[in-house]
């Protein structure tokens, strides 16, 4: 099993989701003044989404850091991503700007803190994934 | 003697929460008024409604107005004395002003499509409607000066995120149609700007409420389960009165469900309704996002291949690759 690395800020939600979840998961920092995790294996981001109306800031400053180290943007294999479809088209918009940022897939979205079938699907559909990664 | 505290300028470049800046940041972005709306593109639509469609309409978007109003005068300002940031008061006085451009636009939607007399009747009638004003009864119970500061977010984030939604249901409805897609345009604004005001207010109502004592925590979550049965019971009612009329109240009441789980995790909590009957009509969510590519589980799809995100503007300066 690869890994997830996983960013939430103070509003718990994606830590909550991570937590339903039950895989093992390293969450990334909330301030950057905090070290890096080291990453040595291929994995898949949860990001939450911080975007305005227009889709702009929807990645975090956090998150982007992460991915502007080369070596981590070489493991990533695909990404999920929460929001909330109040914001519409730009809903979990942060899937969308990694996936052709990295030129990685989108593998799911979900709302805020998840629903129980969000936490089977992502959990039945990343054992699925991984196994056609070998 | 009692002193004068010292009166103290807001420092935006010294946080003591960086989620304030954040969600002003959002905020400000955000900000639209009615006027960018095209509404008079709304005519032809509004008359192929039939007059009892106009009068359900009206009495839903007054009954919209009323809520925000409440919000706006009463609701955020209640949240000013118990903010834990300077930034947070400024985040609340956008809230506050955001809530009146919502009751704001309403009366625009008046204006453009609707005859004064059947407004007038509108606004009477809000007045009257038992359910209506039970809801509004039992919110501003809370947002009282002495109640615990807690349990004036958890009132807060019950009205931005759940009891919006019986009357947000119609314009996504009447969009699916295709009638009255301008003021769906308007609503979606509204919709939007309530998702970020429940998640920062919920946001804040979770900081105030890990330091608590177990046994408070206990009395906090109680009382916000208690007050989510009671609005939803009102809601059921509420509903029921509006929608009985055209049929679609079991349609309304599993949006009702979904977003008062949406609600309660706003505010930290899991959900209360289960999945089964938190089935929104799909046409009710394509409506909610129109031109969104509606799959969002891609691990369900063919299997082998995945899509690839199309390249999407990045203007944010922090990507350096």
């Amino acid at each position: 099993m690869a890994e997830l690395v996983y960013f939430s800020s103070a509003s718990g939600n994606t830590q909550r989701f991570i937590e339903r979840l039950g895989l093992p998961a390293q969450r990334l920092p909330l301030s950057d003044a905090e070290p890096l995790p080291i990453i040595r294996k291929p994995y898949v981001l949860i990001s939450p989404t911080y975007a305005d109306g227009e889709g702009r800031g929807a990645v975090h400053k956090q998150v982007i850091r992460f991915l502007n180290v080369a070596a981590n943007r070489e493991l990533l294999r695909g990404v999920i991503a929460s929001g909330n479809r109040n914001f519409g088209a730009f809903f979990a918009h942060a899937g969308t700007v990694i996936s052709a940022k990295c030129g990685c897939p989108c593998l799911y979205k979900f709302e805020l803190a998840g629903t129980q079938s969000d936490v089977e699907r992502v959990r039945q559909g990343l054992e699925k994934f991984w196994k056609q990664q070998h | 003697m009692t002193q004068t505290p010292v009166a103290r300028a807001v420092n935006w470049n010294r946080l003591q929460d960086e989620k304030d800046l954040e969600i002003w940041n959002r905020l400000t972005a955000n900000f639209w008024l009615p006027e960018k709306v095209p509404l008079s593109n709304d005519i032809p639509s509004w008359a192929t409604l039939t007059a009892a469609e106009q009068q359900l309409t009206i009495r839903v978007f007054t009954g919209l107005t009323l809520l925000d109003t409440i919000q706006n005068t009463i609701g955020a300002p209640a949240l000013m004395p118990d903010a834990t940031t300077p930034h947070e008061e400024a985040v609340l006085t956008n809230i506050a002003f955001m809530e009146a451009v919502h009751a704001r636009s309403y009366s625009s939607v008046f204006s453009t499509l609707c005859r004064t007399a059947e407004v007038d009747d509108a606004f009477r009638w809000s007045e009257e409607n038992e359910h209506l004003q039970a809801k509004s009864r039992l919110v501003l119970e809370e947002y009282r000066a002495a109640s615990h500061p807690l349990k004036k977010k958890v009132a807060s984030v019950f009205l931005e995120s759940f009891l919006f939604y019986s009357g947000f249901y119609l314009p996504m409805h009447w969009s699916s149609r295709a009638k009255l897609t301008n003021t769906a345009d308007l609503i979606r604004l509204i919709i939007r700007d309530e998702a970020v005001h429940g998640y920062y207010i919920g946001y804040k109502f979770q900081r105030g409420f890990e330091v608590l004592s177990e046994a408070e925590r206990q009395e906090i979550k109680d009382f916000a389960f208690a007050l989510l049965f009671d609005l939803y019971d009102l809601e059921t009612k509420y509903t029921q009165d509006l929608y009985d009329p055209i049929g679609l109240s079991e349609d309304v009441k599993q949006f009702l469900h979904y977003n008062a789980n949406k609600a309660l995790m706003n505010l930290g909590f899991e959900g209360l309704f289960p999945e089964s009957i938190c089935q929104v009509n799909p046409a009710i969510m394509a409506s909610l996002s129109p031109n969104a590519d509606e799959n969002h589980d891609f691990f369900s799809g063919s299997g082998s291949s995945y899509v690839i995100g199309k390249a999407v503007a990045t203007e944010d300066e922090d990507w350096d690759f």
